[in-house]
């Protein structure tokens, strides 16, 4: 082991200081107005070593166990930005809680300390304790209301979690067996030279395949694994929620997307067959989770089936990204930017419900009546997120589809995309329900909501780039062709 | 020198509102003059390309603007304007000066009403002149945006049964469009709109026809073509009338385009294929449309299903697929815009006054409403094609181009269609004779006739319908520059 390469991991160990400063401050510190100031510094001194190593070539840590490359890297910015916009969004939503304020914060950014690792880690094996590192600390924030509905969500995400990484282990073992390594490059190694024309021809592999799906499915919440999403995301404190339903997600995405493109990208047959597999999951999850939706009165709700048919949409570019294998890099590119469009957007429409939620203390669409009366601008805000979610223009949610869809008809699924593109009309429907209740319909009281304003930051941070990103994409797609230039051949 | 004017004509009612947007609490007055400034900005701008345009150079585009947008995807911000689209320029931007003077009453929210009147008019634009498919795309979808909300806060009756129907009517159009843009993209590797005009196709991995039908369907929803028409009704009878007349004099507009510049002009070979089926389509509009006109009683809904019936007129010029039918296809777009928007901004001022549509408890308004009937009975004589008005130069185009097509059994569609012709003659008399004439009503004596603002609106409407219906030269010679070469390519 070489410590020289400890610099690498920076990031990670500065955010665990950070972390651990927290819970200490709280004990000793009665404002506790001073914790989410740590925390997005701490966010901030992580990004800035990030930064710092950003331009370096990309290697691997301690035996092949974790990978330094801007795929990992921008990742890891993501989940930072997603951090520090719901420690903003925090800020007020944390009063609900008489204690415990220093572990939320701490426990919050332990499991993106998890997240980070498991979007950088190239082994089986740290791939499945960063996993659980994030997922356990996601447990406990998800039952942090204590409340009933709150402590049932915990308790069942944990059940399911703690399932679903059986699952995924079991799948880990298989492969292992098959070829006798953990880390996703020698496995690679061995596959390339298999002799095999389709998976089904090699029954051990066709298993551990599926079971590393199946367990990342659950993380990335693609049909049929998403039974937890509705119960989880509606229990969960808002923020939590919001955290769970962009950087788990990412996260979940982009270690999906290094498995199966490193460990399985060879030979053609194979990355061709697991492309088909996430294909059909793929128009699964986004026509089941845009049907489900329809008829959700809860706006969490509503968002969790929206996010499982987003899940769905970002299968489309991973089954592409299979299909091209790093060939062109505009059908790889499509997945992180529209990941990336995603996150700004449904943070933005999360961070608008907590604030709307922190005043009136209901998340019925029905008590979101007449809101453009009671706070024209968070109902603006809120409209512009849905209306991206919907990928109208001029937003991100529209170029992102468009690039996305672009890389799926280049190669060749031309009737994934038709599905999907029917799909983005049925979600207009339930979007557009919020925005009617909120433009429409007049409200049951005048009063006023307002928010405080690390929300307006947070808010105003996510809309200015959903539009941004909508109007002169150009800009970021050059930034998420750069992180996956690593899948290049 | 290049002074970017057909982003200025985009562009400046965004910069309006904007501007009304940014205002923190602005009197209704601010509002609507701002919104006027910013409508007729457009106007006068786009009146100096249609100064401009040199007519000498057919098929090409002109005042023409690109820069590189997505290079992900090698699309352009292109704009750029021929024979075809300028026209259609003009009628929004005429339009848009109209329709914020007939919306000059509102006080419901006028704030956003403005706002979203503005987005609307930029958007239409925006897909008029884009050379590019992605940016086409972008602005055919953002129209949806405002024409939700200006149909669901400022409808009446089942407004927002409208809107949804509206909504996703148009959404399910465009998202077989945006399959067959992105299929169009990997089989040619460009989004440019005037380099796909004419395209050799060499194999491609689905076929042309399904691909040409992909596109279509949205096209076809937005025209709108029978079996698609049923939005149209319920959205144009419970919108606001100037959404009404935007809606009916610009927006149905974008169909037709969309079919003659990207469909027909991309794929020549398979319209002329399926131009039997869609010239039965066009003249099953035409007389179905006519006939349940027939039988409206609301106005508003009487004007809207004579919408669907013109319509048929503009597919089947389109589908006769030569210069002439095509040629008065473009001119019915522009004389239909004119014409229906007057309707509908009439039917707008009577209902303001009596706040009913129901032709049977209106009668006699000719006495108690003269300057406002004399108007009306100008817009439906227009409407069937009364020489004299803009209306009857492009009927008789469109029926002169289609009879003498090399689409089989051309002349019979003609033949069936100009049936359409009489039937509205029965329908617009019918109802002006219902409406305006026969004895007046006692409790209409108190209705006052048109003020000022709504004269120099519905008066600058009749000007230019006569104006283009004695001396259709200055347009149709325009519009031929923009045909000619897309008739060419077709080669029928």
């Amino acid at each position: 082991m070489n410590v020289a390469h400890l610099q690498y991991l920076a990031p990670e160990i500065s955010l665990l200081c950070f972390a651990l400063l927290i819970v200490l401050v709280d004990l000793f510190v009665k404002q506790k107005r001073a914790l989410p100031v740590l925390a997005v510094i701490g966010a901030i001194v992580s990004a800035a070593f990030i930064l710092m190593i950003w331009a370096t070539p990309p290697v691997g840590l301690f035996d092949r166990m974790i990978a330094v490359d801007p795929f990992g890297l921008f990742f890891k910015l993501l989940i930072l930005a997603a951090t520090v916009l719901v420690t903003l969004a925090s800020h007020n939503y944390v009063l609900k809680f008489d204690k415990f304020q220093g572990e939320y914060y701490a426990l919050l950014m332990l499991s993106a300390i998890g997240l980070m690792l498991l979007v950088c880690a190239i082994n089986f094996i740290t791939i499945y304790v960063a996993l659980e590192l994030s997922s356990i600390s996601l447990y406990a924030l998800v039952s942090f209301l204590k409340d009933k509905k709150s402590s049932e969500a915990g308790l069942k995400y944990l059940i399911l979690g703690a399932v679903a990484s059986a699952i995924l282990l079991y799948g880990m073992a298989f492969v292992f067996g098959l070829t006798g390594n953990t880390c996703v490059t020698c496995i690679t190694d061995y596959m390339k030279y298999m002799p095999y024309d389709s998976l089904l021809e090699v029954p051990a592999l066709l298993l551990g395949l599926v079971l590393i799906i199946s367990g990342f499915g659950f993380k990335i919440a693609s049909v049929p694994f998403q039974m937890w999403v509705p119960d989880v995301y509606e229990g969960a404190p808002t923020t939590i929620t919001a955290y769970l339903s962009v950087a788990s997600k990412a996260a979940g995405f982009a270690v999906i997307a290094r498995v199966l493109m490193v460990a399985f990208g060879m030979p053609v047959w194979l990355h061709n067959d697991w492309s088909m597999i996430i294909a059909v999951l793929a128009a699964v999850t986004m026509t089941v989770g845009n049907l489900v939706a329809i008829v959700q009165t809860n706006i969490k709700r509503l968002l969790g089936y929206s996010s499982i048919a987003q899940a769905g949409y970002l299968m489309v570019g991973l089954a592409a990204m299979g299909l091209t294998m790093g060939t062109k890099e505009n059908v790889t590119g499509g997945l992180v930017f529209f990941l990336l469009s995603y996150m700004l957007t449904n943070l933005g429409a999360f961070i608008a419900i907590i604030a709307i939620s922190n005043k009136i203390n209901s998340d019925e669409i029905e008590d979101y009546n007449g809101m453009i009366k009671r706070s024209p601008v968070l109902a603006l805000a809120l409209t512009i997120c849905l209306v991206s979610l919907a990928g109208l223009p001029p937003t991100a949610g529209l170029i992102a589809k468009i690039y996305i869809f672009s890389g799926a008809v280049d190669m060749g699924l031309v009737w994934l995309v038709v599905i999907a593109v029917i799909n983005s009309v049925i979600s207009a429907f339930y979007y557009f329900k919020v925005v009617k209740a909120m433009w429409l319909v007049s409200p049951a009281t005048e009063e006023k909501v307002g928010a405080s304003w690390p929300e307006w930051l947070a808010l105003t941070a996510c809309v200015v780039f959903v539009v941004v990103m909508g109007v002169v994409p150009g800009l970021f797609m050059n930034l998420t062709t750069a992180a996956v230039r690593i899948f290049g051949i | 020198m290049n002074l970017n004017l057909l982003s200025w004509i985009i562009f400046l009612p965004v910069i309006g509102l904007v501007v009304i947007a940014l205002l923190p609490k602005p009197g209704q007055k601010t509002v609507r003059w701002i919104a006027l400034m910013a409508a007729l900005a457009s106007f006068i701008v786009s009146l100096a390309v249609f100064f401009m345009f040199d007519k000498s150079l057919p098929g090409q585009m002109q005042f023409v603007e690109k820069v590189s947008w997505i290079p992900a995807i090698n699309s352009f911000y292109s704009l750029g304007v021929d024979g075809l689209s300028l026209p259609l320029v003009m009628l929004m931007t005429f339009l848009g000066v109209v329709s914020v003077l007939i919306s000059w009453k509102i006080d419901l929210r006028p704030k956003e009403y403005f706002i979203w009147l503005l987005m609307l008019e930029s958007s239409i634009l925006g897909v008029f002149m884009s050379l590019d498919l992605v940016l086409f795309f972008l602005f055919w979808e953002v129209e949806l945006i405002p024409m939700f909300f200006l149909i669901t806060i400022w409808g009446s009756g089942r407004k927002e049964y409208a809107a949804y129907k509206y909504l996703i009517y148009t959404l399910t159009g465009s998202a077989f469009m945006l399959a067959g843009i992105l299929c169009t993209y990997f089989i040619t590797n460009t989004m440019d709109i005037t380099a796909l005009a004419g395209m050799q196709f060499g194999t491609t991995f689905i076929p042309l026809q399904f691909l040409f039908f992909l596109l279509m369907i949205g096209f076809c929803i937005k025209l709108p073509v029978f079996p698609f028409h049923t939005w149209l009704p319920d959205a144009h009878t419970n919108a606001p009338t100037a959404a009404s007349v935007i809606l009916a004099g610009a927006l149905l507009k974008m169909g037709g385009y969309g079919m003659i510049r990207v469909c027909v002009s991309m794929l020549p070979q398979v319209a002329v294929q399926y131009a039997p089926i869609m010239c039965v389509l066009a003249v099953i509009g035409i007389i179905y449309g006519a006939g349940v006109t027939m039988r409206q009683t609301d106005l508003k809904r009487l004007i809207a299903y004579s919408s669907v019936s013109h319509m048929g007129y503009v597919l089947l010029g389109i589908f006769a697929l030569n210069q002439v039918a095509l040629s008065g296809a473009a001119l019915q777009m522009f004389s239909h815009g004119l014409i229906t928007g007057l309707l509908f901004a009439m039917v707008g001022t009577v209902y303001d006054r009596t706040h009913t549509r129901e032709i049977n408890t209106l009668r006699g308004l000719a006495r108690q409403l003269p300057v406002i009937t004399v108007v009306f009975s100008v817009a439906g004589l227009a409407s069937l094609g009364l020489p004299g008005t803009v209306g009857f130069v492009a009927e008789f185009i469109v029926f002169n181009g289609t009879f003498t097509s090399l689409v089989p059994f051309a002349q019979v569609y003609a033949l069936i269609g100009v049936l359409g012709i009489v039937l509205t003659s029965g329908y617009i008399l019918w109802m002006l004779q219902r409406v305006f004439y026969e004895y007046p009503l006692e409790r209409y004596d108190h209705l006052k006739d048109a003020d000022l603002v709504e004269k120099i609106a519905i008066f600058s409407f009749v000007a230019v319908i006569m104006l283009f219906g004695i001396c259709p030269a200055i347009i149709t010679d325009i519009i031929n520059t923009g045909i000619m070469p897309i008739a060419k390519l077709i080669g029928l």
